[in-house]
């Protein structure tokens, strides 16, 4: 059965005039206002070909399709009526939810705190929920692809156990001490200031590493960066197995310094910067060792 | 403790996790492979609860599913959980991340609050570092502010939220963003937390501990016998077919969307969806939980998140859950009203605007809304009116087996607060260990969950 001939759920049903379309290309008709609200560029984003309707502008979206059942991937297009200010991930749950049901997404918080909506958009690594429609180039569809370097769920769903099997290894905490304000005197009862780690484990800087193209075993860009975190404050945790961690060969040496990673990340965590200074820890720590055989 | 001791001593000191990391929960059972290929019509997961065990079907994978399977698991039934998409992907994992105290609840909603103070304390026991242990400040600014605080802080008092008065000096020292305006703040041991990742850990636990959770599968009919619920059949996305699942007993944790699900077993459950918009902007602006010192409103509470500062809330009642619009009349108003607390708010650079359809119990009318089941559990609580300020935070566990027309083998929870996600998981299957005449006790108040990494974990 093809995806596209799956019939609305019952659990929920779906409250449009628009069917599901039996062609993936087959635009749906806009049932929208006749005034448009939306700014110049986003107009201008929907394309000749769609620009017109009436309402709200339609957006072509050429997205990845893959599931079990099928052999290899292909691309679905699917026109979406966009909303001011709306995300590439508001456009993909709108078309989940008046187009495709069958659409596999991953997304959890909307804010580009969580990490889960990781996603390739014109062959760009971003949050699904950060990627602003007004941001993209207008007049062309926009391409939507699962994480590369990871194994595939479904769709644009990657599975992040790959991932976490690099990354937990580094046992970064979740928590660190407040860096912001860190002279302010918390008030009675709060001895520290404490917030979450930046890095939101999404993947993004593992799809877009050129050496995780090439190198399956390579440990990645996230996990060195979590490593050095602990290097950089280690709350009572042992260094040694870290930095053993980050000194073994397909670990920082690996990297190329091809820096994709840090200009990726949602979060500013820079792993690039992270790699290096692992490098000088344990090239610190190497000479440290044979002045004492030499000694 | 009594609320009495709560309020006069001070608040009490949250411990940093400044040691090595948190030792992983040791899980009562041993840890099963997952398979990989879901079991065909009508075949059961094999759990290490035993063959025999009866075997439980949840739907809906936010945080009150995700507890209620854990709950199940540690008192050995078989668990089979389905959600339509990721984990956490509906309301659970778009709420601002406030671990509540109670304080904000004290005066609107007692029961609540009482609740929340109670379950506060127990999350960060079973979910060590998964909080920013800051605690939070309501503040009060106007002449208004200032006159509701005893009513405040005598709510406070009677739920067991432990309070202490800062002079204005003292409060801007701690938190120097804060509107120099303000009069005195009443800090209260408010926490934030990840909204995906605290509820991955029981999860990550369920899982380990047996439980089978499928993201991506979701609901297309009940299996019934007559007016008894005895399975689904679900549409699995990631794998492209549809198959059954036998159940004992189906519980409905759809969330706002509790009521679509109830329909298909010609059930009717009195939950709305209830809007609320939060906004995101750049910077970390405070380190605390900031929160007006006046009845709940729009906008009034402004907390850390990372790198980011999150803006919560407005409250409207939509017909449709899936509908989430955040309207930039709401988001305008979120700023403006945000701003009045911590100035530099208004200023920042927006990062996002979102929605979260929260389930509100809708009167307690209705078929199904005898709730009885929830009476024996010490559950469902409080009554409801109208609009979405005006309903309680209150949760509800619905045996349809009590409705008037009554059908058996189904049982719906809604409502709540992402604080109390474990409470209401220990309600319900105080409800299915009824129905299953099974006297077993839940344990789930001490066992210390797995990181949510182990969610990750192959």
């Amino acid at each position: 059965m093809s995806p596209r001939a799956i019939r609305p759920k019952a659990a929920a049903p779906i409250e449009s005039t628009a069917a599901p379309t039996e062609l993936a290309t087959t635009p749906v008709e806009s049932a929208g206002p006749i005034e448009s609200t939306m700014p110049i560029e986003l107009a201008e984003a929907a394309g000749p070909a769609t620009a017109e309707r009436a309402g709200r502008p339609n957006v072509r979206f050429r997205v990845s399709r893959w599931n079990k059942r099928l052999k290899k991937a292909h691309f679905d297009d699917f026109d979406v009526e966009v909303e001011p200010g709306g995300t590439v991930l508001d456009a993909l749950l709108e078309i989940r939810r008046r187009q495709d049901p069958s659409l596999v997404v991953r997304h959890s918080c909307m804010h580009a705190s969580c990490g889960t909506c990781g996603v390739r958009v014109n062959d760009r690594e971003v949050l699904a929920c950060d990627a602003k429609l007004a941001d993209l180039p207008a007049g062309r569809p926009i391409k939507v692809q699962p994480l590369a370097n990871q194994r595939l769920v479904a769709d644009l769903a990657t599975d992040m156990v790959d991932f976490y099997a690099r990354f937990e290894p580094a046992g970064m905490p979740p928590v660190r001490a407040a860096e912001v304000g860190a002279e302010i005197e918390p008030p009675e009862a709060v001895r520290t200031f404490m917030r979450f780690e930046n890095c939101i484990e999404c993947g993004l800087c593992l799809s877009a590493c050129p050496v995780a193209r090439t190198n399956r075993d390579y440990i990645g860009p996230a996990a060195l960066a979590a490593a050095a975190r602990v290097v950089d404050e280690p709350r009572g945790q042992e260094l040694g197995p870290v930095l053993a961690l980050a000194a073994e060969p397909d670990s920082v040496w690996r990297c190329h310094d091809a820096m994709e990673c840090t200009a990726v990340c949602p979060s500013a965590v820079d792993p690039a910067m992270a790699i290096l200074t692992l490098r000088r820890h344990i090239a610190a720590d190497r000479v440290r060792g044979l002045l004492r055989h030499g000694a | 403790m009594t609320g009495e001791k709560a309020a006069k001593r001070a608040v009490k000191a949250p411990t940093v996790q400044t040691g090595p990391r948190p030792p992983m929960a040791r899980s009562r059972r041993m840890a099963r492979p997952r398979t990989g290929e879901a079991p065909e019509v009508g075949a059961l997961p094999e759990t290490t609860a035993g063959p025999g065990a009866p075997h439980i079907l949840i739907i809906g994978g936010g945080g009150t599913g995700g507890a209620l399977a854990h709950d199940l698991t540690l008192r050995g039934l078989r668990v089979t959980l389905v959600e339509r998409g990721e984990v956490t992907s509906g309301t659970t994992g778009r709420h601002h991340g406030l671990l509540h105290s109670g304080a904000r609840y004290a005066t609107t909603d007692r029961a609540t609050a009482i609740e929340c103070s109670a379950e506060n304390k127990i999350l960060r026991r079973i979910c060590p570092g998964s909080f920013e242990e800051n605690d939070g400040l309501f503040v009060a600014i106007t002449d208004e502010d200032v006159a509701y605080e005893k009513e405040f802080l005598e709510a406070c008092w009677q739920c067991a939220v432990p309070t202490r008065r800062l002079e204005r000096d003292e409060a801007l020292r701690a938190e120097p963003g804060l509107n120099p305006d303000l009069r005195f703040a009443i800090q209260v041991p408010d926490a934030t937390m990840d909204a995906m990742r605290v509820p991955l850990r029981f999860f990550a636990t369920a899982r380990r501990n047996g439980a089978e959770i499928r993201p991506f599968t979701e609901v297309v009919a009940m299996t019934m016998s007559g007016a008894t619920v005895g399975g689904v059949r679900v549409r699995d996305r990631a794998a492209d077919r549809e198959y059954e699942i036998g159940a004992d007993i189906v519980i409905n944790a759809a969330g706002p969307w509790a009521g679509r699900v109830a329909v298909l077993a010609g059930v009717k459950v009195p939950v709305v969806a209830d809007r609320g918009v939060m906004v995101a902007v750049r910077g970390r602006h405070c380190n605390m939980v900031i929160s007006r010192l006046n009845a709940p409103g729009d906008g009034d509470i402004v907390l850390p998140q990372r790198a980011m500062t999150v803006v919560g809330t407005s409250s409207r009642v939509v017909d449709d859950p899936d509908d989430l619009t955040a309207p930039a009349d709401e988001i305008a108003a979120m700023l403006r009203e945000s701003s009045v607390l911590v100035p530099a708010v208004g200023r920042a650079e927006l990062r996002a605007a979102w929605s979260a359809a929260r389930p509100l119990i809708g009167g307690s009318g209705g078929s199904g809304g005898s709730g009885g089941a929830s009476g024996a559990a010490g559950g469902s609580r409080g009554a409801a009116d109208a609009s979405g300020r005006g309903l309680v935070r209150e949760w509800r566990c619905f045996d349809h087996a009590a409705d008037a027309a009554p059908t058996e083998g189904f049982v719906t929870i809604s409502g709540g607060k992402a604080t109390t996600l474990r409470a209401m998981a220990e309600a319900t299957a105080d409800v299915v260990c009824r129905k299953l005449g099974l006297d077993r006790p839940c344990q789930t108040t001490d066992v210390v969950l797995l990181p949510h990494t182990a969610w990750y974990s192959a």
